[in-house]
């Protein structure tokens, strides 16, 4: 009789705790559902919305045609491509040379009361809004590469193609410098995590063997830490590809290829930025959704890579891969 | 000992070597200044040409028509609160659940795929952001409005505080969750008395933050709020935020504008700044790790 009531409580007991807990996965399971239809619902909406854009433009023309004509209705997005790639891809040189050596110094050689304050600077940079790197690469970076830089940079490398030309405030070389400076914080901080990960007796392995410290970090450290810092690099690739309204403020937003570093560009980002509130006719909107769709699927694919890279080399530790 | 130092030292590859080293050395502690170089410079515009234009009238005036000089920006900022604002309160028990989610129910496969997903939504140039709540909202309302902002702002805070909370929810030792449940108590009751205190601190960082970090974004409220020259405190109206207002300030022919904008960009940079160094002095010790 005793033992029959108390196993009937236990069942009550027990049931309650069920309900509780089913309650409690059902409630944390729907806000994940949440996040998860928002991921779908981005790619879904952009892809519905441009399809219109698409039949019009036609696929693989899209890519290649640098004419970009609301009015006549003809679209294509080769410049904007061509201007996000080129200013990406060679801020991503910048950016990754610097942020490797400061990354090396920052671990190997650097005294801590040295690289403490270093490693924050710059990655206090990552703090700043976009808005505030454009502002400050119209009025102060723009105005230098026009009235200084510029003319003696013509006057040394001129005779270089792409070098030449008349240096302007707003133009791709100042869009190149203003996305390296912003990417570096995140090359940096990812890179010099990294690098710090790399096993001690590794180094302790060349060090004992008579390497001086460069050969140590260019024969053990960096093969061993390649991976992540490719990855690194990649990271910060995404967020140029992505970077918006500073390079809307300085990149000088001109459709065509340009013929020097000077020259105004285009890139895909400052094309929707800069056009979307005005557009002109209906194909000129889902043009623009067709742009963004494309940005977001290279962001993506850019994203996927990156992760899977830095996840190799950390074994699933997660270092500071925001943005 | 003193012989051998002497037969390497003579030898040029030695003496090639130990050049390499020091231009390498050299090389690396050059490049460690010019890193800090953009730091020093940002700051030192944002402060010498923002801090003479900042005004008690930027803070409490509302702009005045383009061209003539005076006014202030209450609007910009009385916006910026409240998208930001919304999208923090709407945002923030998301996050946390989908969070809880992930550190409780999701430690496997099928989590790993999840978790690449809302990785993938923290990805995204905050620009589609925008484009997607146009797409979803504004297009169907047939209005710009302060909602639309916030939507825009939450699918930006979303994914970053859900993966800060997981992270620090795993932080929390499975010895702690033994023993609660161990005492009896069911998972839900362990996951709100034992596991999400003992991890609160760092989910605190973790939305403070994501919300300095959508403070500074315009890229997702220029097609969702627009922007308003006048100030506007109802959510189905187009608003104003800070952001906005400094880059059509910068895009703009006017100097009273541009220096409004570097007054802006000094109360934006002060925020962000306080709010990062506040931050890290908080989460020392603690796991956390910061942008």
């Amino acid at each position: 009789m005793v033992a029959l009531d108390r196993d009937g409580a236990r069942a009550r007991l027990s049931n309650r705790f069920r309900i509780g807990d089913r309650l409690f996965l059902l409630i944390t399971a729907s806000t994940a559902l949440v996040i998860l239809l928002l991921t779908f619902g981005l790619f879904w909406e952009l892809t519905v919305r441009s399809l219109p854009a698409i039949q019009h433009n036609g696929g693989f023309a899209f890519l290649w045609n640098t004419k970009w004509d609301p009015p006549r209705e003809i679209f294509g997005a080769g410049a904007f491509i061509f201007g996000t790639f080129v200013t990406s891809l060679s801020a991503l040189v910048i950016a990754t040379t610097l942020a490797l050596l400061v990354a090396f110094y920052l671990v190997e050689m650097a005294p801590p009361r040295v690289a403490a304050p270093i490693s924050y600077m710059v990655e206090l940079l990552a703090a700043i809004p976009s808005v505030v790197y454009g502002l400050w690469g119209v009025f102060v970076l723009g105005s230098f590469i026009r009235d200084y830089f510029g003319p003696a940079f013509v006057a040394v490398f001129g005779f270089i193609p792409f070098f030449n030309g008349t240096p302007r405030a707003t133009g791709m070389l100042t869009g190149i410098i203003i996305v390296s400076i912003m990417i570096l914080p995140t090359i940096m901080a990812v890179s010099r995590d990294v690098i710090s990960a790399v096993p001690r007796n590794q180094r302790e392995g060349i060090v004992a063997l008579g390497a001086t410290r460069w050969e140590m970090i260019r024969l053990t450290v960096f093969p061993y830490a390649r991976p992540g810092i490719l990855g690194a690099s990649i990271l910060g690739l995404a967020r140029a590809l992505g970077e918006t309204l500073a390079v809307t403020l300085v990149i000088g937003n001109r459709v065509g290829i340009p013929h020097t570093i000077f020259d105004p560009g285009y890139t895909m980002a400052s094309a929707i930025a800069n056009q979307f509130t005005e557009v002109e006719n209906d194909m000129h909107r889902s043009s623009l959704l067709e742009v963004a769709l494309l940005l977001l699927a290279i962001t993506f694919i850019v994203n996927a890579i990156a992760r899977f890279l830095v996840w190799r080399v950390t074994g699933g530790r997660r270092l500071v891969i925001e943005d | 000992m003193a012989n051998v130092g002497l037969i390497t030292q003579a030898d040029p590859l030695h003496r090639r070597r130990i050049l390499t080293d020091r231009v390498m050395t050299w090389l690396m502690a050059v490049s460690a200044l010019i890193a800090v170089v953009p730091f020093v410079l940002m700051i030192y515009y944002v402060v010498t040409k923002g801090l003479p234009a900042f005004t008690l009238d930027l803070l409490i005036a509302d702009p005045k028509r383009p061209g003539v000089s005076g006014g202030g920006v209450r609007n910009s900022i009385i916006g910026s609160a409240m998208m930001v604002g919304g999208a923090v309160v709407i945002g923030t028990p998301i996050a946390v659940g989908c969070g809880v989610f992930l550190a409780e129910f999701a430690q496997n496969r099928a989590g790993t795929v999840f978790r690449f997903l809302v990785d993938v939504l923290a990805g995204i140039p905050s620009i589609t952001a925008g484009l997607f709540i146009y797409a979803l909202v504004v297009l169907p309302m047939r209005e710009f409005t302060a909602m639309a902002g916030v939507l825009a702002l939450a699918v930006l805070f979303l994914p970053v505080v859900a993966r800060t909370t997981e992270e620090m929810l795993l932080l929390v030792p499975r010895s702690l969750r033994e023993a609660s449940l161990a005492l009896g108590a069911p998972m839900w009751r362990t996951a709100f008395s034992v596991v999400l205190p003992s991890a609160l601190p760092g989910i605190i960082t973790g939305v403070v933050l994501a919300l300095a970090r959508i403070t500074g974004e315009a890229a997702p409220l220029l097609f969702t709020s627009l922007g308003n020259q006048f100030l506007n405190t109802d959510y189905l109206h187009a608003t104003d935020a800070l952001p906005l207002r400094i880059f059509v300030y910068a895009s703009g022919p006017y100097d009273s504008w541009h220096e409004q904008a570097w007054a802006m960009s000094f109360l934006l940079v002060a925020f962000m700044f306080v709010v990062s160094i506040s931050m890290r002095f908080l989460a020392r010790g603690s796991n956390v790790r910061r942008r």
